[in-house]
């Protein structure tokens, strides 16, 4: 049965949004030539108009509006303006410090080390033939088709906890009691220092380095020859090489690679929700809205995280602006 | 996984190969290889662990580690029998055919969409054209929870208006995940049909087609290694989608796989080897396609960098 509902909304959803295409295009083919020629960019753009305007520009407004309600606890009952309350109790909330100091890390140690790692591996594999270096830039690149779910369900087999006593089938806890012959640690549950987190934050480079891999392999590739030679000539040794001739040719892409990167763990939620469901401190701001919202029935102030969150993004949204048009005065 | 494509700073030249010209490269490069094969087998690792204990009984999988197998390969109990157990507690019957149900209108619907977009952007012109394009480029990086919440509401809101449920069905994530996709996929395909010969499109205007043919009978057809590499994308995006789905299709029969998994995995109790099954139910379409269409998924990835 679910095969054939499913086949049925398919069909009906793309034959439905043909059909709407088809009628503006015979709509507009109706028309007189001057009209047709100064309604025909907003025909081709309506659909992407339409759904950007009612499905992220009005909800996004909605949202910042309702940062600065507060729901009323009894049913029935609407929202009341609280101005900066929300905000306010956020910010004296050491949990949010919490969150918020977890997001920070989460943004500068994953792309840095994705980076890195992708880099490492870029140069490595440049330097074989090319069969391996298909083959092993392939097996780093796998993780990149799991989806965060997935991911969460294959680290729980190396992160979790048997009390002592048990066999221990997890494999860091198996490594620990095996070298310093302690007793098993709960992970995810430490807190100090960020422990879980960082082992959270493992996971996500696990996830990403194949991308920062592939691209930062595609600009190592693209430097001149012709310099790398010239430095050569010079007397420069490999490591002068790579940081003097290599690493500012490459330099726009490590930034581009590094904002990507950036983007997507801003916006992760999958994998901190699969492992710890945002307990024992582990929680950022994507995670933080959930719980807000749902957990705590407290949509003002999730809403208030969110735009918390926005604002955090801005610096990207103007280096997306920006380095598009550099990128169009080059050509 | 959200993949903006980059801007490269210096595109790619044509260079020759480092390690098949000049003298200084036949060298067998052991090392390297060694070093490379320890981090790739290390990246894996997981995933080995993963399959190891899927096709191990419960017995085994409560008593031993998985990387002992390695040291006993027979003396080991080994059965499909959790794939069976996963198929059921994943109900994959169903959700795997809602997965194909959301994801298939959820990727083509947003790539047409787009490209109408983008050949607008590209051929036609119209006024505040760069301003609404820095618009998009903007909204690239906006995280998705800024909407969830009034959509929501918006979705409620004309439940109750009109009778027709949306939230639980597929049509709510189809449009969701179409509008969130939108901004890359204009970006990307915009890039990409800004490199087809305009003079191709002139010589047609002036034969007389329409820019409707324009569309579908040169710029779609030229377009369609950008059009497949956003589409690989998006797929693999909206299958391994849990936020969206939990959000707006919900518990109940529409349902799709990652939401039948997150439930398996707080049922580890029943036995590790059902959830390691279920993952790799899970992920045997995005490995699939990833293996058969790797050379339009990495084209994709450098999408914005290659031109």
């Amino acid at each position: 049965m679910a095969i054939f509902s499913a086949v049925i909304s398919v069909v009906l959803g793309l034959g439905l949004s043909f059909l709407i295409f088809w009628l503006f295009n015979w709509i507009v083919e109706k028309q007189q030539d001057r009209t047709k020629a100064r309604l025909l960019p907003y025909v081709f753009l309506f659909p992407v108009i339409v759904l950007v305007a009612v499905f992220l520009l009005y909800p996004a407004l909605r949202t910042f509006v309702e940062s600065f309600m507060e729901q009323s606890k009894r049913r029935g009952e609407g929202a009341t303006f609280v101005g900066l309350d929300n905000y306010i109790s956020l910010f004296t909330d050491p949990n949010f410090l919490g969150v918020l100091l977890n997001n920070l890390l989460w943004v500068i140690v994953v792309p840095a080390s994705a980076v890195l790692i992708g880099l490492l591996i870029a140069i490595l594999t440049d330097r074989l033939g090319k069969r391996r270096e298909q083959s092993f830039k392939a097996m780093i690149f796998i993780p990149m088709a799991i989806s965060g779910i997935a991911a969460a369900a294959t680290w729980r087999f190396i992160y979790f906890y048997a009390p002592p006593g048990n066999p221990q089938i997890y494999l860091l806890n198996a490594v620990w009691t095996r070298l310093t012959g302690n007793d098993p640690v709960p992970w995810l549950t430490i807190d100090a220092a960020r422990v879980n987190s960082f082992l959270l934050m493992f996971i996500v480079i696990w996830l990403q380095v194949g991308f920062a891999m592939v691209l930062l392999s595609a600009a190592v590739k693209g430097v001149p020859e012709e310099t790398i030679e010239a430095a050569r000539l010079d007397g420069a040794n490999e490591r002068r090489t790579f940081l003097l001739i290599i690493v500012p040719q490459i330099r726009g892409t490590v930034l581009a690679v590094f904002v990507t990167v950036t983007i997507f763990v801003m916006k992760s939620f999958d994998i901190i929700y699969g492992m710890t469901g945002g307990q024992y401190n582990t929680s950022v701001l994507v995670v933080d809205f959930y719980s807000q919202l749902f957990s705590f029935q407290n949509p003002g102030k999730a809403a208030a995280v969110v735009i918390i969150l926005m604002i955090a993004v801005v610096p990207l949204i103007v280096y997306q602006i920006r380095s598009y048009k550099s990128q169009e005065e080059l050509r | 996984m959200t993949v903006t494509p980059t801007p490269v700073a210096n595109p790619p030249r044509k260079t020759k190969r480092r390690n098949n010209a000049g003298a200084e490269q036949e060298k067998p490069h052991v090392i390297i290889t060694i070093i490379m094969g320890i981090i790739a087998v290390a990246w894996l690792f997981p995933l080995v662990g993963l399959l190891i204990t899927s096709l191990r009984s419960k017995a085994d999988v409560d008593a031993t580690g998985w990387w002992t197998v390695f040291l006993n390969p027979f003396g080991q109990d080994w059965t499909v029998q959790a794939f069976g157990d996963a198929w059921d507690a994943l109900d994959a019957g169903t959700t795997f055919w809602n997965s194909a149900a959301v994801t298939i209108p959820a990727t083509v619907l947003p790539v047409m969409i787009a490209a109408m977009a983008a050949y607008a952007f590209t051929f036609l012109q119209f006024r505040g054209k760069e301003i609404y394009f820095a618009v998009i480029l903007g909204l690239m990086v906006v995280p998705i929870q800024i909407a969830v919440i009034p959509i929501l509401q918006l979705f409620v809101w004309f439940g109750n208006a009109t009778g027709i449920p949306i939230i639980g069905q597929y049509p709510a994530a189809w449009i969701v995940h179409a509008t969130f996709a939108m901004p890359l996929a204009i970006y990307i395909l915009r890039n990409y049909m800004s490199t087809l010969p305009n003079s191709l499109i002139e010589a047609a205007r002036v034969d007389g087609a329409s820019h409707f043919q324009i569309f579908w009978r040169l710029a779609v057809p030229m377009s369609v290694p950008a059009l497949a590499s956003f589409a690989i994308f998006q797929f693999l995006w909206v299958w391994n989608d849990f936020f969206v789905a939990y959000l707006f299709i919900q518990s109940g029969p529409n349902q799709v796989l990652q939401q039948g998994l997150y439930s398996l995995l707080g049922q580890y109790g029943q036995g590790w080897q059902r959830v390691a099954a279920g993952s790799f139910i899970v992920l045997v379409v995005p490995l699939l396609i990833f293996f058969l269409l790797q050379r339009f998924f990495v084209r994709g990835l450098t999408a914005g960098a290659v031109k």
